[in-house]
Parts: C-alpha cells; structure tokens; sequence
C-alpha cells in the first residue's frame, strides 16, 4: 500500500459541501477492488457524498482524485462514474436493452455495438429475457439490476450505489443482496455504496465509513466497528451497550457516575461495551452473587426483538437487556418496575477511546 | 341553466343547419380555400410555437433566473390580451413601418402585414402561450433527476433532454401542439387586424364565416359546422387527459 502506483490508483476524495447550517466534511480513500460503504443515520449527508462525488453537486471544499486524476471541476458526464440510483430512475420510455445501451451511446459506440454491450451485461445479470421490457414490466429485483447494469455498461472506475436494496421488499431483498455482492466482488475498481442498513453495509462492503452530522465519526473493517463501536448510534445499529470512561487498571469509572469492572487492564479514556444479552435481571438484589458489576435500575419499556424480549432500563446505568419470555413473565416485569441488573466482567469489553 | 346556456347556442347551430344543400356548400371552391388555407397555417403556426415554446417553457420550469416571474407573465399575457389588441401591437412591430418591420422590409425585402406569413406569425403570437403552460406544467411534473441519471451516464446536458427529457414529456408536448393548433385554426382578431382578409392568401376559415353571415348565412352555418366538428375531435383527442383527470 506503499508504493507510488498504489497510492495513486483507487479514489482519493475529501468532499467538502455547505448547506447552510450543514457542513459535509469527509475523507474518503480506496483502492481498486474495494467496497467501501458510507453507513449514518438519514440527514448525515451521505447521498450529498454521493451526488458530489458524481459532480451532480458541487464542491464548496476538497478534493476529488480517480486514479489520479483530478476530478472536482470535471462535469458529470465527462467523469468516469456509474451512479445506481436508489429508486434506480430508469428511463420508463425505454426498454431494459435500450436503458443500458444509453450510456455506451453516449460514449461514441454506434448504435448496434451499444446495444451487443447492453445484451452482454443484460445475460450477466441473469436477465436476457428482460430485454425487451420496458422497466414498468419489471419487478423491483430485475429494475435493481437492470440499473445496476446500466451503471457498470459505461466501464466506471468508480460505481456509486445509492441505498441499493431499500426499494425491495423483505425477501427480494435477501436474494438480491447476495447477487450483488457477486457482482461488487467481480468489480475490479471502486465501490462506494450509500445505506443506513448495517446488515446491507456489513454484507456488501470490506470496508465501513460511518457518518455522523456531516463527519466520519468512525472506520474500519466490519468485524472491527461491530465489536468496537465508538458512537451511540454504532452501538445501537450493532447491537451493544456502550459507555464512555476513564479506565484504571480493571476498574472503568463512567462519565456519568457508576463503574464498570472489565478483565482488561487499561488506563485514560476508554469506552465499554457489552451486549444486551449478557445482562441478567433480577427482581430483589441478589445475595452472594459474584458480580461486581450491579445496578439499581427502572424498566421504562418492553419490546420483542426477535423470539427475546428487550428491556430498556434507566436508573444507575441506563442500557438494554434481552431476556427470554418465561424469565420476563416469572420477573413480572413491566413499565415502572424495579430491578437489579448484574453483567459478569467477562461478557464485557473495554477499548481505548 | 348554466348547461343550457352553453348547449343552446351549439343546439340552435345544428337546427338550423341546411342538411340538404350542406354537401354543395362544403364542397363549393370558396369553403375549400379557407379551409385548406385554415389548416395550412394553424399547422405552420404550431409547428413555430413548438421549436420557439418548447425551449422556452424548459427555461421557465428548469432555471433560474431575476425576472423570471416577469418573463413568466409576459408569456401568458396574450392569453388575456383582446386579440385585436394583438393584431395592432403585431402592426406596429412587424409592420412596414413597424419597431422591426422596416428594418425586414428595407434589408430582406420581407413584409409580413397581410400575407400568408402573416397570418402564421399573428396565430402564432394567439396560440404560443397555450403551448408554454402545457410544457412548463408537464416540465415541473416531471422528475429532474432523469437528466441526472443521463448525465451520469455520459449525456450533454442537450442530449439528456434530447433522448430522456423530451420523450418523457412528449404527451405534454402534443397536448399543448393540439390546444395552440385549436386556438390557432379559430384565431380571427389578430389575424384580420395584422393580415387581412384576402381570399386564398389571408382569408381563413373564421374569416370566411364572419363575411358569409352577412352575404350567404347558410354558407356560414355549414363553414361553422365544420369548425365545431373540428373543435370536437380536439376535445376527443384530449379525452383521456382532462376527461380522466378528474
């Protein structure tokens, strides 16, 4: 990752775009061959990447760099970038065949080898005889990937791929999440994908960038973000209870009071992590339990989540606990009632912040 | 009451149509004059109201710009300016001595007042406001981001109007060609105030109608006839665009 070629191939971004009140500032680099996945809440300003790295915004800041080449004063035609639209805009007046000979239109090709390309990415994507249609006739998965082909038709060194599956319904979704990591894994330059779905994000990407209020507030490869996450929302998106504090030896004391005993031995600011699953709930206080790790708290509501049910708890340590329904039912839990919540030292997890 | 103080009027037309002799007065040479001549240059003045409305209803729906609101009511003033109005202000424009007219008749020897030009130009300025509503109207309905994705895939801003934008808003387009070409084929102020009557160069159909009345009525009845069964297949034509909107 050193050496001259390597660095200059690949994308080298720092898109900077003021709206106002909002500033997008984010860096973003890969090399060919990556799927990078920009991940945030709604109004973090991902699509506004999105659309300024295609140049159908401009930049107000920053730099724009594919295979070395500048691109930030480049208009939007003349850039060598596929943009897969989140409701796919397909040309509804032509058909499939036609929508993705456009773009090898555009570039020159005449009218007969446009299409013999069109024909070429159509059969790839398992959608010959979709030809002809026109994309009314189309379902959601074969639009998505129609669009998908249209985009990669004009041979983009970089594919942009806005919240590419949350058009589809639940089980169209699943298939077509598989197929089109298929199809990024075959993609030899680079990928940047939009979505607020970690699953999405963590299936289709080797690498995330999370987005917060116009900023990268977190990177790295899934698996890392997963079990490290450095902001609510990451830890609410994976599924973890995360506390901000500062460590002393086995000993983290919280930003917000209590502490929290880990097995690994840190110093300075830290943050702690442990899944709702390793809380154990009890109705009075537990008596000769080798817990150091106990709280006094108040259930404020229950929900399914999956075949468990979450407790949401506030009091000494506000955090999530899952539990099964008969243990939910023998605690008698409800809105209002009190509990004591134990989580062994082992079953959490303590990094620097 | 409303209904048949709208219905008498057409009813009352058909009473008194002269069934019989009807078939010798559409086909006497006069009535096939105005009417050929009618057609000729409703059809060129929307064909010109098409290439000078359709770039300009795409400025007013897709840009920016100070004053386009003003632009915006200029547009549909002949919409409500008595066409006569029209006819005069055309004159003092294009006319021999017009603000412009001089100059086209001094440098390229072109005179529009009273020709067959004429008359296109005078039913072009009538029925061009008809076209740019249409178009604007199906322009700001229609979603921006086509053009983006076409750009995106390597199209010039012209050719993703060319190939994406115009064939998305081709029914508005034709819509709005019909009703300036009803507009155009009835246009009667304008076009006598800046070109005259001259039969077979500037006497069209309304033209005729109006000067029958006083000579021959039966031939008026039978060349309004005509004119109201034209209005009708424009209404039919437009059925499923406003008959269904509701």
């Amino acid at each position: 990752m050193t050496s001259m070629d390597e660095t200059r191939s690949g994308l080298d971004a720092r898109v900077v775009v003021d709206r106002g009140s909002f500033r997008l500032d984010v860096r973003l680099t890969a090399a060919p061959g990556d799927v990078v996945a920009l991940l945030g809440p709604n109004g973090a300003g991902k699509t506004t990447a999105l659309r300024a790295l295609a140049g159908l915004t401009p930049l107000d800041g920053g730099h724009l760099r594919l295979d070395g080449v500048e691109l930030e004063r480049t208009p939007p035609e003349s850039r060598p970038v596929g943009v897969v639209f989140q409701d796919y805009l397909l040309f509804p007046h032509l058909t499939a065949l036609d929508n993705v000979a456009f773009g090898p239109r555009c570039q020159g090709a005449s009218k007969a080898e446009a299409r013999a390309t069109a024909a070429g990415w159509l059969e790839r994507m398992g959608l010959a005889e979709q030809a002809g249609a026109k994309p009314r006739r189309l379902s959601g998965g074969q639009a998505q990937r129609v669009a998908l082909a249209r985009a990669l038709a004009t041979r983009p060194r970089l594919l942009l791929l806005d919240e590419p599956l949350a058009a589809l319904d639940a089980r169209t979704r699943l298939d077509i999440r598989a197929q089109l990591r298929r199809h990024l894994a075959d993609f030899e330059a680079v990928a940047v994908l939009v979505t607020h779905d970690p699953l999405d994000a963590m299936v289709l990407a080797d690498r995330l960038v999370v987005v917060e209020h116009g900023r990268v507030v977190q990177e790295g490869p899934p698996q890392d973000i997963a079990r490290r996450p450095r902001t609510d929302y990451i830890a609410q998106l994976v599924g973890l209870n995360l506390y901000p504090g500062r460590a002393e030896g086995h000993t983290v004391t919280l930003d917000t009071g209590p502490a929290i005993t880990t097995t690994e031995d840190l110093t300075g600011p830290v943050l702690v992590a442990f899944p709702p699953g390793a809380v154990t709930l009890h109705r009075h206080r537990p008596t000769g339990s080798s817990a150091r790790n106990l709280w006094r708290c108040e259930v404020v509501g229950l929900e399914t989540h999956g075949d468990q049910i979450r407790a949401n708890l506030t009091g000494e340590l506000p955090l999530a606990a899952d539990l099964t329904t008969i243990a939910a039912a023998e605690l008698d839990l409800h809105p209002g009632a009190e509990v004591w919540a134990t989580v062994k030292a082992t079953q959490t997890h303590a990094y620097p912040a | 009451m409303g209904l048949a103080f709208l219905l008498l009027p057409l009813i009352a037309l058909l009473v008194r149509t002269p069934w019989r002799t009807l078939p010798d007065q559409l086909t006497s040479p006069e009535v096939w004059q105005a009417l050929r001549l009618s057609l000729l240059c409703a059809t060129s003045a929307t064909v010109v109201s098409v290439v000078l409305g359709v770039p300009l209803a795409w400025l007013l729906a897709r840009t920016e710009f100070p004053g386009r609101g003003f632009v915006r009511a200029l547009v549909t003033l002949p919409l409500v300016l008595p066409p006569v109005v029209g006819g005069v202000a055309l004159l003092l424009a294009l006319g021999r001595n017009g603000v412009v007219g001089q100059w086209l008749d001094s440098w390229f020897g072109i005179t529009l007042p009273f020709t067959t030009a004429g008359v296109v130009v005078a039913e072009a300025f009538v029925a061009m406001p008809f076209l740019v509503i249409s178009v604007e109207g199906t322009l700001r309905a229609a979603d921006p981001r086509y053009e983006e994705a076409a750009m995106t895939l390597g199209a010039s801003r012209f050719t993703a109007f060319r190939r994406v934008t115009l064939p998305l808003i081709a029914p508005g387009v034709a819509a709005g060609a019909v009703l300036a070409w009803a507009r155009a084929l009835g246009e009667f102020g304008a076009t006598i105030t800046f070109a005259g009557n001259f039969p077979g160069r500037t006497q069209t159909m309304p033209l005729a109608v109006y000067l029958a009345l006083q000579s021959d009525p039966a031939a008026a009845i039978a060349l309004s006839l005509v004119l109201l069964a034209v209005s009708i297949a424009v209404l039919a034509g437009l059925r499923d665009r406003w008959m269904t909107a509701s």
